[in-house]
């Protein structure tokens, strides 16, 4: 009942999505289907794979990279990689159009020096599919990256002598025994990404691509047909139960359980032009992810600096962080409550709503807010209607346009990413382990806080780190539900950026960067230690 | 014991309305940095306090609906007519009248029933390299179907409420088979797929890409007016061209505002209205943003001067607004990405 409650409430939003399907616009869905449907689905298909497939290699083979050499500047390079994390989207796809469009700078400079003209060479576009997967992939990869790393981690270094005696290249221990083993670890985080990249909006739009989501926008602003919009969410959102059915099928053949008996990990030394390489290997997307757009942040903000820096600007900051802290925290809170409730019961009743709310991940924000409005208000306007017979007073609106009806949406749009985590954490508690604790005396209190938690800490800090910086970046449910004269970072930044003052958008831009990166070296660094001390320990 | 304690606590929470009662709430589709300057001013002026939230239109209309009677919005502004006029026709709005509106707003800027009223108005011309381009041939709309433009224009996506406005409005005027076919003529003529905004377009003009772009005139002179170097001179290598100045005049679109139905502060909205249409506000927007003021005894910048003056369309807006689905549909149809 503990889980079943909240589910359900968190679950409504997304229900709201899925009973628009009652009301089938069918003049609508002929239209579309004459016209674009093909291509929503086509692109957001392409989209999805593709940034499943860039962020599964990359990320899988940067976290293998840092585990299993040592190089001259892993340790630094092992968390700058997770800095493209407080990257959001839409905020690399300008800067790099400001750098590789036509009428940037590269472009522009090379004209000059070549004497070119236009078409008398060619480029590649930036503001195309192949470059929108390119975007996500540099900003998402760190999902796959931070998961992968950890399994790799949990792996023990027996395995690695035992595929040495077995006559199996480094190379082939990594593909036929290390990835299949963090399997779960990295579907999950693959599965996070691509479900990140059908919700993606701001990207999209701004490269012209005509996905899901931009068609959802065309259908209700354009068409004006909220219900159609709506059909076309859900028509994602089975997308993404597929998705979700694929990681769960993956994983249903084994149960994959922390192995027990492991040492410090051992990393091989590489040095020379093998550590060059690695190293390359590794700064490449730390570079392209982050500090290049980064400088192309600063060169704009030192543009237009003195308009924009004032104390109101601290206020922002404030707002952004504390938001994006309480969200995460509260999010966290209800994962843990649902993953155990998962962990501990096998009944449908359990499972099927937490499915349904890790849906609204793939939901662009504004959908799953104006699906987080319909149920806030009617319980408004039903406590006003009861106090009113019964004390003859208008409560009016009480959840509406307030910080919880925000959390309530960030918990809808980001529940799943704290979930995975958790879930993917409790995985790798054997339940044996709960049965020697208990036969050791433990209560079941007593196994939780002295087995699970210790176990779980890596996994919970990465929850709270994503989360939170999830919520730093979001932007639509955060415009249409805040309340007034509420701004956040993410707001300032997008209202110049879509009014299309890039240069006026950077400073925003950077403090969001600012504000995210050091939770993330904070986070990141704890993670280290709690895995490293639980691998000490073990 | 339960229902005294209730009763505090709602009216506890209750009291702080009443208490900052000389307010205004504001849902504003303007981005807060091209609204509260002006709203500032209004608050000195008048010492009523606006509350401001800002967001995209049907987002915020979606909000006042579902707020239905308890909404705290007192006034919606937007930076286009359609979504006025959805507003409108989902029962958001209520009539204004005020002398100020009468002298102020033309007629053909206003709602029928005076449920909305224009506040400023934004022009969306042809934007040529000059030295690519020979203007005595090209004069309308129309011709930008030419053969002779192939693979010579660019502007953004059909998804683009300022598209979908100007092909609304030649929807009202030309008919929907004429626009249908203009549509097609004009996508065969598109440079490259739509992407990006009004800037890139234009931006892709001084560079070269292309030589034509439909763009609005404040966007370039945003340009003119940027901290970044480039902006500037790529703005400089790009001409004004104001279509149809020999029939219906150059697409129009407004910035408006209605004060909503369930507004509790009516009377500073209506203070809030009127102060949009003063001078000093018109000025404010012609100043820092490009846009036409209303009122014709409010100077208009020099970058405005420099682009010239034109005729505009003068069909009634709210016909305009009217037709924006089937402005969309058509665009999807002609393959106006």
């Amino acid at each position: 009942m503990l889980t079943i409650g909240p589910a359900l409430v968190l679950a409504l939003p997304v229900l709201v999505v899925l009973l628009s399907l009652l009301q089938p616009q069918w003049q609508v869905w002929q239209h579309l289907a004459e016209t674009v449907l093909s291509d929503y689905v086509k692109n957001s298909l392409i989209l999805a794979f593709g940034v499943g497939a860039g962020t599964l290699v990359l990320g899988t083979c940067l976290a293998w990279c840092c585990h299993h050499y040592e190089f001259w500047g892993r340790r630094p390079l092992q968390w700058l990689l997770l800095l493209p994390l407080a990257m959001p989207a839409y905020i690399i796809a300008y800067s790099y159009t400001g750098l590789l469009d036509f009428a940037g700078p590269l472009q522009t400079a090379l004209r000059e020096v070549f004497g070119w003209g236009y078409g008398d060479y060619w480029f590649p576009e930036i503001r195309s599919l192949h470059g929108a997967i390119l975007m996500l992939v540099l900003v998402l990869y760190p999902y796959v990256f931070m998961l992968a790393k950890t399994a790799f981690r949990e792996q023990s270094q027996s395995l690695l002598e035992v595929s040495r005696v077995a006559g199996l290249s480094p190379f082939a221990h990594f593909v036929k025994v290390a990835v299949p083993l963090a399997r779960p670890a990295i579907l999950t985080g693959t599965a996070l990404a691509m479900m990140e990249a059908l919700a993606d909006y701001g990207t999209v739009q701004y490269f012209g691509i005509s996905t899901f989501t931009t068609g959802i926008f065309r259908t209700w602003f354009g068409l004006g047909n909220g219900l159609a919009a709506a059909q076309l969410s859900a028509l994602l959102c089975s997308f993404v139960l597929l998705l979700l059915l694929l990681e769960r099928w993956s994983r249903r053949k084994v149960r994959y359980f922390h192995l027990g008996g492991q040492h410090q990990v051992k990393r091989v030394p590489a040095s020379g032009f093998k550590a060059l390489w690695l190293w390359l290997f590794c700064a490449l997307p730390v570079t392209l992810g982050f500090l290049l757009p980064v400088c192309m942040l600063i060169h704009w903000a030192w543009l237009t600096a003195e308009g924009h820096w004032n104390s109101r600007f601290l206020a922002l900051a404030w707002n952004s962080f504390s938001l994006a802290a309480l969200a995460a925290l509260v999010i966290l809170l209800v994962a843990l409550i649902f993953a155990y409730a998962r962990r501990l019961s096998a009944s449908r009743w359990v499972h099927a709503p937490v499915t349904l709310v890790a849906m609204g991940y793939a939901i662009p924000g504004t959908v799953i807010a104006v699906g987080t409005m319909v149920p806030l208000v009617w319980f408004d306007k039903t406590l006003d209607a009861l106090m009113q017979s019964w004390l003859g007073i208008s409560t009016g609106l009480l959840l509406s346009g307030t910080v919880f009806a925000l959390i309530l949406a960030y918990a809808v749009r980001f529940l799943a990413v704290a979930l995975h985590q958790v879930e993917a954490g409790l995985e790798r508690i054997k339940p044996s382990m709960d049965q020697a604790g208990r036969t050791l005396g433990l209560s079941p209190q007593g196994v939780l806080t002295r087995i699970h938690l210790p176990l779980l800490t890596p996994s919970l800090l990465g929850a709270l780190l994503l989360v939170f910086v999830d919520v730093l970046k979001e932007l639509p449910a955060t415009l249409i539900l805040r309340p007034f004269n509420f701004d956040t970072l993410a707001i300032r930044a997008y209202e110049m950026a879509s009014d299309e003052r890039l240069a006026d958008a950077a400073l925003p831009a950077l403090t969001i960067l600012l504000v995210g990166i050091f939770p993330v070296i904070i986070l990141s660094r704890a993670i280290e230690k709690a895995t490293s001390m639980e691998t000490a320990d073990a | 014991m339960l229902k005294k304690f209730l009763a505090l606590t709602i009216c506890s929470v209750l009291v702080v309305p009443l208490v900052q009662a000389n307010e205004v709430n504001l849902y504003s589709a303007r981005k807060e940095a091209l609204i509260k300057p002006v709203l500032d001013q209004f608050s000195a002026q008048s010492g009523i306090k606006v509350n401001l939230i800002t967001g995209d239109a049907d987002a915020l209309i979606s909000r006042i609906a579902n707020e239905g009677k308890f909404s705290p919005a007192d006034m919606l502004v937007t930076t286009d007519v359609g979504r006025l006029v959805r507003a409108k026709e989902l029962g958001l709005l209520q009539a204004v009248q005020s002398e100020e509106i009468e002298r102020q707003v033309p007629t053909h800027l206003r709602d029928a029933d005076q449920q909305w009223i224009a506040l400023t108005i934004r022009a969306r011309p042809i934007m040529y390299a000059p030295e690519r381009v020979d203007v005595k041939q090209l004069t309308t709309m129309e011709e930008l179907t030419d053969a002779r433009f192939k693979g010579r224009i660019c502007v953004r996506s059909s998804s683009n409420i300022y598209n979908q406005s100007m092909v609304s409005a030649m929807i009202e005027q030309l008919g929907e088979e004429n626009t249908l076919n203009w549509a097609k003529g004009l996508v065969a003529n598109f440079a490259r797929p739509p992407k990006g905004g009004d800037r890139d377009q234009i931006k892709a003009v001084a560079a070269g890409q292309c030589d034509i772009a439909i763009a609005n005139t404040y966007y370039l002179a945003g340009m003119l007016n940027s901290a970044d170097s480039q902006e500037v001179e790529a703005a400089n290598k790009v001409k004004v061209l104001w279509p149809n100045q020999g029939d219906r005049g150059t697409h129009i679109n407004i910035s408006g505002a209605g004060i909503t139905r369930h507004a509790p502060n009516k009377a500073n909205a209506q203070a809030l209205l009127d102060f949009m249409l003063s001078k000093e506000a018109q000025a404010w927007y012609a100043e820092h943003n490009g846009e036409y003021p209303l009122r014709s005894d409010v100077e208009q910048s020099d970058v405005l001067k420099s682009f010239g003056e034109f005729k505009a369309e003068n069909i009634p807006l709210d016909k305009v607004g009217a037709q924006n689905a089937t402005a969309l549909k058509l665009m999807d149809k002609a393959g106006w990405k």
